[in-house]
């Protein structure tokens, strides 16, 4: 991206002056290396988010900003319904709710290295992954409904997972305001035979070793120490959350003239928040938000099951769950009021600071946790929302590394087997049913996660605490 | 397929971006119908090209397999129908595009050929393919849905008819 384009208000903050169309400026997160590498498209997608309705105080991006579609992927942007607002199923993405979780082991990394082949290969049984993969549960109608209106609380009523994983989860694990009505029969159907799933792509389940710590007492707090071993799984709302995201997206684009709005991308559909379309969307979202945070759950379940065929009577306490693509209703001090905005996050994760009242009440001393999603070659992070964080985007911060290279291009470059090999040599066993799959995903495909994360603590997004790398990868 | 029913050889299925698979008529002669990827940061650009504007939308289903597995590598055993109906050819190749991806995620479906008659803005379209075999097809990705981004539906005369779109996978 070209500076020039840009005023730059401190060494991590960036705006893009309101001109035209534009209902408010754009302000990017990051540091002049992560600027210069952003795609121009980051730049146009930042600009025609602030053309939407409503939007309030600024279309924000994240340090990890990538070229989307219609937004920006590491984009936030907020919408007041009493301003005309609107809720953008492009704003969401059709991963609704995709997200990252992370659990405790107790275990130390001289403890794994022993069984780290038969765990890696009891975990690849256990955990289906890839395309074409199929859960064990298989819904019936009612089932379904009670699945996406119930969430993680309706997989733990099942025997997946525990009570005590709930108040670690988001939204207490269920989503309230779904609506399975308004999902559609298609929907339901394209999730039938894959609750429980982890899919492919950049999605994943690894078990990884803490090896740095920071700004203790505060990693201690969290019970989390250098050598600790964690699990940590990167997941979705599966086939359902990509039929809702396809279906509402054309709704939207075809209903965008009659409610008066002009698209400058088609990408960014969206309708008024008070419209019917608006509100069917809504509770098909976060029937959505459910279904991930079901499937979360239940694959949770099934890690814990491999778990304890090697140590048995391990509980593996859940640290967070927390998601990277929702809108999610919140109130946030803007201009000196508290005001009820609908706040988009596209590959954004919320970060709320300490104090929240939405934050369980034994981490309000500290902060939200926030998990940062690396390469299977580099690391993984943990940090926590701050307080100044709430007044710059929200209380949200980065989600992964975020590509630096086409899928393509990481095609021509690597081999799936030498990459395994390769990444084998450094300690690192990678399991997935496809070569190219992991050619695709190599690490150096990936922005440096570290400078990723750096930059969000600069910006006072949020705090590290952990970082983390794989031992183990499931890749789908 | 073409929708002149043509027999055609895929060839130079593996690379991508700047070098299109074209396809080759029995005899050896090039014909225009031919697809290629093109690159999106996170995700995968689809491009199809044609004499006419059906074809140009079976060789972008061709390239929307080739996101998941070789189209060479899928045999024609089964057959699906389909029919679409949009305001514009744009969102009409977004329906096809979409149609089809429902069918390979609900039917663990792939598919390696396509015929499509176009008539204004009304399709209908055949895909022949398998169940999906994860030692046979090694599918890297799953798709998860055709995008508005890059999305568009022209006739040049340079090359004939395009339709392309950004898939997120």
């Amino acid at each position: 991206m070209d500076l020039n384009l840009l005023s730059q208000i401190s060494p991590y903050e960036w705006h893009i002056p309101q001109k035209g169309k534009m209902r408010v400026p754009g302000i990017i997160y990051a540091d002049e290396s992560l600027v210069r590498d952003m795609d121009l498209k980051v730049y146009e997608q930042v600009v025609n988010v602030a053309t939407l309705p409503g939007i309030v105080q600024a279309s924000f991006a994240m340090p990890d900003a990538h070229w989307g579609y219609g937004f920006p992927i590491g984009g936030v942007a907020a919408f007041d319904p009493k301003q005309g607002g609107v809720v953008s199923a492009g704003g969401v993405g059709f991963d609704i709710s995709c997200g990252v979780r992370a659990l405790y082991t107790g275990l130390r990394a001289d403890d794994i290295i022993p069984v780290k082949e038969r765990l890696a290969d009891l975990l690849f049984a256990r955990v289906p992954a890839g395309v074409g993969s199929t859960g064990r549960l298989h819904l019936k109608p009612k089932e379904m409904d009670d699945m996406l209106a119930g969430g993680a609380q309706w997989a733990v009523q099942r025997g997946y997972g525990t009570a005590k994983d709930l108040s670690r989860i988001e939204e207490h694990g269920c989503m309230t305001g779904a609506k399975p009505a308004c999902v559609s029969d298609h929907a339901k159907k394209r999730q039938q035979d894959e609750m429980g799933t982890l899919g492919s792509g950049n999605h994943y389940l690894e078990i990884q070793e803490v090896v740095e710590t920071y700004h203790d007492p505060l990693s201690e707090q969290l019970g989390v120490h250098a050598g600790d071993i964690l699990v940590s799984i990167h997941c979705g709302s599966r086939g359902l959350g990509h039929q809702i995201g396809t279906e509402y997206l054309k709704k939207m684009v075809v209903a965008a003239s009659k409610y008066g709005i002009a698209l400058p991308d088609r990408e960014l559909a969206c309708a008024p928040i008070d419209s019917p379309l608006g509100q069917e969307y809504l509770g098909a979202m976060r029937a959505a938000i459910n279904c991930a945070l079901a499937n979360r759950e239940i694959v949770t379940h099934l890690v814990r099951e491999a778990f304890s065929e090697i140590f048995p009577q391990m509980a593996l306490p859940l640290l967070y769950d927390v998601s990277h693509n929702t809108c999610k209703v919140e109130e946030h001090q803007i201009g000196g009021r508290s005001r009820r905005v609908f706040v988009h996050r596209k590959g954004a994760t919320r970060a709320f600071g300490p104090g929240h009242a939405d934050i369980p009440a034994d981490l309000q001393a500290f902060g939200q946790p926030v998990l940062i999603g690396g390469t299977m070659g580099t690391a993984s992070y943990l940090l926590v929302g701050t307080k100044e964080g709430m007044g710059l985007a929200y209380g949200s911060a980065c989600h992964g590394a975020g590509r630096s290279m086409s899928r393509h291009q990481a095609t021509r470059q690597w081999k799936g087997q030498r990459v395994i090999q390769e990444l084998a040599a450094q300690g690192i066993l990678i399991r997935s049913p496809s070569a190219r799959g992991v050619a695709e995903e190599a690490p150096g495909a990936y922005k440096d996660v570290t400078a990723v994360v750096d930059a969000a603590e600069q910006a006072s997004l949020a705090r590290k605490v952990a970082k983390m790398r794989p031992l183990i990868c499931i890749k789908g | 397929m073409t929708a002149r029913g043509e027999e055609l050889l895929i060839t130079d299925i593996g690379s991508e971006g700047s070098s299109p698979h074209k396809m080759t008529n029995m005899d050896g002669r090039e014909s225009s119908a031919r697809w290629e990827h093109f690159p999106h940061e996170a995700d995968m650009g689809i491009r199809g090209m044609g004499i006419t504007k059906s074809q140009a939308f079976e060789q972008a289903a061709l390239a929307l397999t080739a996101v998941m597995t070789d189209p060479q590598q899928v045999s024609p055993q089964m057959e699906h129908h389909f029919s679409c109906e949009a305001p514009d050819d744009e969102l009409l190749l977004v329906d096809w595009l979409n149609a089809l991806i429902y069918e390979m995620a609900c039917g663990h479906m792939v598919f390696g050929q396509f015929e499509v008659k176009i008539t204004d803005h009304y399709l209908v379209g055949i895909a022949r393919g398998e169940p999906v075999d994860r030692m046979k097809h090694e599918p890297a990705v799953e798709i998860k849905g055709a995008t508005y981004t890059e999305l568009s539906v022209r006739h040049s005369e340079e090359n004939g008819w395009v339709a392309q779109c950004v898939v997120d996978v």
